[in-house]
C-alpha cells in the first residue's frame, strides 16, 4: 500500500472456510486490506458476501469447527492475530481491539446488569479496582449520551430501548480505549432517527478519541455520510476499495456501479424505474476460479468465466478486480 | 401521475382505533391499553399506492392489519369499496376478503413450510372459488408467470427458494383472487438492497396492469418516496402528516416529518455533506402511556406550551395536505381540539416557521 501513515491493522490473504454438510463453503477467499490510524473504513456488501464472516476471522472469533481459517496473515501492532496464543489474544480483544455486533438485543447478557458488563472488560484489561471501574463506567455511559449514567449502571438490559442498547454496546467497546474498533452493522436493527444519533455520536467520539474504525454495513448512505474510505464486498473477496469521494464519483466495478443504482435517495432526482441486479448471489463450494459476479454481470466476457481477476491498481488510492473498464466500454488493458 | 382529486376513493377509515388490553397482576385486571392505533381518519383512492411511514412500534403495521379486519378493531369505520367492514363480524368479512389481501413482511414465516409453491398460491382459490383442479393448476401457473417464477418450482417447497423468490410466492398468493386492495406490510425490509429494487419493480409493474391500490407500508423513506404516491406519516399511534409525495419530500410540514426524513442517510457523499440534521433527542414514549397533548411533545425542537396541553387536530392545511400540528393552526382555531376530522374543510394556507 501506498504512502501515509503504517497501518494499525494490516490483513493479507485470509481465507476462510466452513464446513458443512454439503460440502465445504468458501466464505472468505484471499481478502488484504489495511486500516489506518484514525481512519473509518466503511465495508459493504449483501448478506452473504462475507463482510462479517471476514471480520470475525481476524479476531478469531468463528467457532472452529464448522469455521476453519486457512491461511493469510493478520497484522496488529507486530502480533500475527491469526498464529498468537490464546492469552495474547484475549489480552487484544475487548481491549486494544473493540467490537460491536449488530444485533443489541442479543449481544448483550441479559442476567447481568449493563454496570457490570461495562465494567468486565476495565477491570479484566486496565486492571481496574471496582470502584475505580465504577467511575469509569459511569463516564463511558455519560460519553455515550444515556442520561443519568450513575444511577442506570444497576439496570439490566432489558430495561433499555434499541437505541439505548446499542449505545451501551458502544460504550463496553470503547471502554478500554481501543486501537481499532470493528463495529458490524452496528445500526441496521436501529429505526432512522436513532440511527441518526448514532452516526453522529460516532463521528464525535471518532474526533476526541482518534480511533480507527472498520464500519460494516450494506446502507450507502450510512457509508457515504461517515467513512473515508470504502471496501466492496463480493462473493467472499474484495472487488473494488476506494476513498469514499472516490468510489461514488467513479465507481469501477460493475457490481458496486449497479448497486449505487439499485438504492434510490430522498433527495435529489427520483428515477422512474429502479435498476435491478438481476439474479441472486452466489453459494461458494469452490474456490473462485472466475469472477463471482459475471453471472449477474452486464459487461461479462469469455475471460470473466476463465479467470477470477486480481485487485488491479486504477490510481487515486483506487482498486477495482474486473476485467471491464468502464472508460472504454471494453476489456481493461492490463 | 395520479390525480387523487379526481379518483374516488377506494380504502376510507374514520376514527380507526385499536387497542391491546394491558392485563396485570394475579387477577390478569385490565388496567390500561396500548393505544396502537389511536383515531386516525384518512383515504386511499382507486388506483394509488399510499406510503405509510413512521419509526418502528408507532402503530404502522397494526393500522395495516386492522384496515383488513385482521384484528377486531375497538373503535371507528373501514369502508372497502363503499361496504362497511368495521365492525362486521367474521363470517360477513369472509366473502369480502378476496377483495383485500396482504402481503406480508416475513417471507420465510407467512409461507407454510409443508406445503409447495402450487399448493400455497392455489389455497385461496380452494377457499372461495369453485374451480377444478385443472383450473386451479392453470391459475397458479398464470400467477406464477406474472410475479417471474419459473413453472418447474411450482412442486417445491418455500425453504427452497431465496429471500426475493419466497416474496414473490407471497405477492402471488396475494393476487390469486384478483384482489382490488394490497397491504404491503414491509414487503422488502427483510430483503438484500439488490433484490429489493426486484420486488419494488414487480409491485409497480403488476399495481399498472392489474389496476392495485397499495397501502405499501414501510420504514425505509427512499423506497416510500420512490413508489408511493401519497404519503403518510405515524408516530405513536398518531397520523402527523399525509400528503402528496413530492411536496412532502420537499417541504415537510410536521416537525416530525422533517426530523424523519433529515435523518435518513443519503447514498451521495456531495449531497450528503451539504445536508441540516434534525437529531432527535430520547426515544420514543411508550403507547400504553402516552404524553399529553401532542404526542410528539417530548422531541418536538419546535415545541410550545400549547402543544403539552391540547392536541392538535388532522387538518387540511393546503390541497391534500394533512397535518396534525399546533403550529399550522390559525389563530381562531388555536383552542381547537378537532381530532381524526380529515374531513374539516380546507384551511387557509398558512405559511409555518418550518425551515
Amino acid at each position: 500500500m501506498p504512502d501515509g501513515a503504517l497501518p494499525v491493522l494490516d490483513v493479507r490473504g485470509l481465507k476462510t472456510v466452513f464446513r458443512t454438510r454439503s460440502g465445504e463453503v468458501h466464505a472468505v477467499n484471499s481478502v488484504s486490506f489495511d486500516l489506518k490510524p484514525g481512519e473509518l473504513l466503511g465495508v459493504v456488501g449483501e448478506s452473504g458476501s462475507g463482510k462479517s464472516v471476514t471480520m470475525m476471522s481476524l479476531i478469531r472469533l468463528l467457532p472452529s469447527p464448522p469455521a476453519d481459517v486457512r491461511q493469510g496473515t493478520v497484522m496488529f501492532d507486530g502480533t500475527d492475530l491469526l498464529t498468537c496464543s490464546d492469552q495474547t489474544l484475549r489480552d487484544i480483544r475487548g481491549g486494544k481491539i473493540g467490537f460491536i455486533f449488530q444485533d443489541p438485543m442479543t449481544s448483550l447478557n441479559p442476567v447481568f446488569t449493563v454496570g457490570f458488563q461495562i465494567m468486565e472488560p476495565l477491570r479484566r484489561h486496565m486492571g481496574m479496582t471496582k470502584a475505580q471501574a465504577r467511575t469509569r463506567a459511569a463516564e463511558l455511559l455519560d460519553l455515550v449520551g444515556i442520561p443519568d449514567a450513575r444511577r442506570r449502571l444497576g439496570d439490566y438490559p432489558h430495561q433499555f430501548s434499541g437505541g439505548m442498547r446499542q449505545r451501551v454496546m458502544i460504550a463496553i467497546a470503547l471502554a478500554c480505549d481501543p486501537k481499532v474498533l470493528i463495529a458490524d452493522e452496528p445500526t441496521t436493527a436501529l429505526d432512522v432517527t436513532i440511527q441518526a444519533q448514532i452516526l453522529e455520536l460516532v463521528k464525535e467520539l471518532r474526533q476526541k478519541l482518534g480511533m480507527a474504525i472498520v464500519w460494516i454495513t450494506h446502507d450507502l448512505g450510512v457509508i457515504a455520510g461517515i467513512a473515508d474510505r470504502v471496501m466492496v464486498m463480493y462473493g467472499g473477496q474484495v472487488v473494488e476499495q476506494a476513498p469514499v469521494k472516490e468510489l461514488f464519483r467513479n465507481p469501477q466495478h460493475p457490481y458496486t456501479r449497479a448497486l449505487l443504482q439499485t438504492v434510490p435517495g430522498v433527495l435529489g432526482e427520483r428515477p422512474e424505474k429502479l435498476n435491478v441486479i438481476e439474479g441472486q448471489p452466489p453459494i461458494l463450494f469452490q474456490a473462485p476460479t472466475a469472477c463471482a459476479f459475471r453471472d449477474r454481470c452486464k459487461q461479462a466476457f469469455d475471460r470473466c468465466g476463465r479467470e477470477n481477476p486480481a485487485r488491479l491498481d486504477v490510481g487515486q488510492g483506487h482498486d477495482v478486480a474486473c476485467f471491464w473498464d468502464p472508460a472504454t466500454g471494453g476489456p481493461r488493458n492490463a | 401521475m395520479l390525480d387523487a382529486a379526481r379518483s374516488k376513493p377506494l380504502v376510507e377509515v374514520r376514527g380507526l382505533k385499536m387497542y391491546f388490553p394491558i392485563h396485570t397482576g394475579l387477577l390478569r385486571r385490565h388496567t390500561g391499553d396500548v393505544k396502537a392505533v389511536n383515531d386516525i381518519s384518512f383515504d386511499i383512492y382507486e388506483g394509488e399506492t399510499l406510503g405509510l411511514v413512521g419509526e418502528s412500534g408507532c402503530g404502522k403495521s397494526t393500522c395495516g392489519r386492522a384496515l383488513i379486519r385482521l384484528y377486531d378493531i375497538t373503535a371507528g369505520s373501514v369502508k372497502i369499496d363503499g361496504v362497511e367492514i368495521g365492525q362486521t363480524d367474521q363470517a360477513t368479512l369472509r366473502p369480502l376478503r378476496p377483495k383485500m389481501q396482504m402481503v406480508f413482511q416475513d417471507p420465510q414465516a407467512s409461507l407454510n413450510p409443508r406445503l409447495t409453491v402450487a399448493e400455497i398460491v392455489g389455497e385461496p382459490l380452494v377457499e372461495h372459488t369453485a374451480m377444478t383442479k385443472a383450473e386451479r393448476l392453470a391459475r397458479v401457473y398464470e400467477l406464477m408467470d406474472a410475479v417471474g417464477l419459473n413453472r418447474r418450482f411450482a412442486n417445491r417447497y418455500s425453504h427452497e427458494f431465496s429471500g426475493g423468490q419466497r416474496q414473490r410466492i407471497g405477492i402471488a398468493r396475494a393476487l390469486a383472487l384478483n384482489p382490488k386492495f394490497i397491504v404491503c406490510d414491509e414487503p422488502i425490509a427483510a430483503l438484500d438492497v439488490s433484490i429489493q429494487a426486484q420486488v419494488v419493480n414487480l409491485l409497480e409493474e403488476l399495481q399498472d396492469r392489474l389496476g392495485l391500490t397499495y397501502l405499501f407500508i414501510s420504514h425505509d423513506l427512499s423506497m416510500v418516496r420512490h413508489i408511493a404516491d401519497r404519503v403518510a406519516v405515524m408516530y405513536l399511534g398518531k397520523m402527523v402528516e399525509l400528503g402528496p409525495r413530492d411536496p412532502l419530500f420537499s417541504e415537510p410540514l410536521h416537525p416530525y416529518t422533517q426530523a424523519l426524513l433529515s435523518a435518513v442517510p443519503e447514498p451521495d457523499p456531495s449531497l450528503e455533506n451539504t445536508r441540516q440534521r434534525i437529531i432527535l433527542k430520547g426515544d420514543v414514549p411508550s403507547p400504553a402511556n402516552p404524553p399529553k397533548g401532542c404526542a410528539f411533545c417530548t422531541r418536538c425542537p419546535k415545541v410550545m406550551d400549547v402543544c403539552r396541553q391540547a392536541e392538535p387536530g388532522f387538518r387540511e392545511v393546503a390541497p391534500g395536505r394533512f397535518v396534525a400540528c399546533h403550529l399550522y393552526d390559525t389563530t381562531n382555531q388555536k383552542t381547537a381540539g378537532r381530532t381524526g376530522a380529515s374531513e374539516a374543510s380546507p384551511q387557509t394556507y398558512q405559511q409555518g416557521e418550518h425551515a
